[in-house]
């Protein structure tokens, strides 16, 4: 079963329709129990850093998500979720984040009146590195985008995909173990998007966790 | 690089597909599902519904036209007409819907944008406004917004209205010529202009998209970030692929692949 995390964030409804076109079986929850038994979690979110995080501390789902990550259960950030995973976020005068993921959270700063805060519309990626989520999916596909704040990783491995707006180039795919987040909205992004959420539906990162462990042990003996 | 986006209009009448020309003289085109699904085949961008008979009729918009629109389709879409609350606006969205759009109601009472956004996040709240050329001292921008299907002038200049709009948390604004709309002959490039000028936000053109360079135009001349568009696909004279390889040979940003 896959976990969509609700916390009053925004509709989830897309979230969970993009899942049942590709025949997955997804339950909005925000029951811990459910979020902890999930084969995968999805961490969705549109709206404001500090509210999120507020509605997230008091329905108790921070450490909720913290074990997700840490059980290596796979999980995947969106947009607002994709932002608070990582540490701090420039938005509400300043906002704490989860922090999984090093890094803050800026906003865009465009010199050109015409380039507009949000960024709405399709965008392109250029994806930094291969990943089994990412597998199957062009260099430069377009997807959509929703956003007045962007991603910035503190280390350049996590960055898997990068978009240009507003004289920034951003980390708009991040991932770090078992964790994938996208600035943009894959269950809005036609079928480049269900590409990629049916990629992660079959994603079973403690395979790589386990090559990578033992690539480390090779290069230690 | 951020695409422009072409988003065909679907104005529903009694479950239909309808297009007029000044919301007159209204034609049947089809079911609003089997064309939104055809439009997303063919690789729209974006959609937008706007239940025109709602508001006359008194009648709350046709959710389960939404929640299957919903479901046929993996793109943003827009829904308008019939919204007269936040309850209306909640259920719009959690049928799946990705953004609301306020048109009479937000100019008989503004305090419904601030009020959507506090509740949805601005993204989610979309003005529509429907502004005539006018030459009236109260409308210096020379733009009077018009309401009701532009039956009603309502003394409002058309740019103090998008700046307050914005200042209330607007998350994008469509700009629907009165004069342009249903004639084919070319988006109004200086409304458009002077809108996208002055606000922080997107800026959509509707009224009068007739052929691939009005769109381009109303992107590079007007710095629109969407186009909509109706008559010229509904009728069969373009079809999107064919619109949007035009607009690449003209050198604008567009999505190609879907």
């Amino acid at each position: 079963m896959i976990a969509i995390i609700d916390y009053k964030a925004g509709n989830l409804t897309s979230v969970k329709l993009a899942c049942e076109t590709l025949g997955l079986d997804a339950e909005i929850t925000r029951d811990p129990t459910k979020i902890l038994a999930a084969d995968h979690v999805i961490f969705p979110g549109v709206g404001a850093a500090r509210s999120a995080i507020t509605t997230l501390n008091d329905l108790g789902l921070i450490d909720t998500i913290k074990q997700v990550v840490q059980n290596g259960t796979p999980f995947l950030g969106i947009c607002l979720g994709t932002q608070i995973v990582l540490e701090f976020s420039e938005e509400n005068g300043g906002t704490e984040c989860i922090g999984i993921i090093q890094g803050t959270v800026k906003l865009f700063t465009p010199s050109n009146p015409f380039d507009k805060i949000p960024q709405m519309g399709w965008n392109s990626v250029s994806l930094q590195k291969a990943h089994p989520v990412l597998e199957g999916i062009e260099e430069s596909s377009e997807f959509y985008f929703v956003h007045s704040y962007y991603p910035a990783p503190t280390d350049p491995e996590c960055v898997l995909g990068t978009t240009s707006y507003a004289n920034a180039e951003f980390a708009s795919i991040i991932g770090k173990d078992n964790v994938i987040a996208t600035q943009f909205h894959p269950e809005k992004s036609g079928r480049v998007g269900l590409k990629l959420l049916s990629n992660f539906a079959n994603w079973q990162p403690s395979t790589i966790n386990h090559l990578s462990a033992i690539a480390q042990r090779a290069t230690e003996d | 690089m951020l695409t422009k986006r072409i988003i065909p209009c679907l104005d529903i009448r009694d479950k239909k597909v309808t297009k007029g020309v000044k919301f007159k003289n209204n034609i049947v085109l089809g079911d609003p599902v089997e064309l939104a699904s055809k439009y997303y085949d063919e690789g729209c961008d974006e959609l937008v519904f706007y239940d025109i008979t709602a508001s006359a009729e008194g009648r709350p918009i046709d959710i389960e036209m939404v929640q299957e629109v919903a479901h046929a389709i993996r793109i943003p879409f827009s829904v308008g007409g019939g919204i007269s609350n936040i309850e209306d606006m909640s259920r719009v969205l959690l049928a799946g819907a990705e953004k609301v759009s306020v048109n009479s109601l937000a100019v008989k009472n503004p305090d419904i944008i601030a009020e959507g956004a506090k509740a949805f996040g601005s993204q989610c709240i979309v003005l529509g406004m429907d502004p005539i050329a006018v030459d009236k001292p109260e409308c210096p921008s020379g733009y009077e917004i018009t309401v009701r299907g532009f039956r009603e002038y309502t003394g409002i200049d058309a740019l103090e209205w998008a700046k307050k709009a914005v200042d209330l948390g607007i998350g994008e604004i469509v700009v629907n010529s009165v004069d342009a709309d249903g004639t084919r002959n070319g988006f109004e490039i200086g409304l458009t202009r002077m809108i996208a000028e002055n606000v922080s936000v997107p800026v959509v053109a509707s009224g009068g998209g007739g052929c691939s360079a009005h769109l381009a135009k109303v992107f590079t001349d007007a710095h629109a970030d969407a186009a909509i568009i109706a008559g010229m696909i509904h009728t069969g004279e373009y079809t999107i692929p064919q619109i949007k390889n035009e607009l690449v040979e003209l050198g604008i940003p567009i999505r190609q692949k879907w």
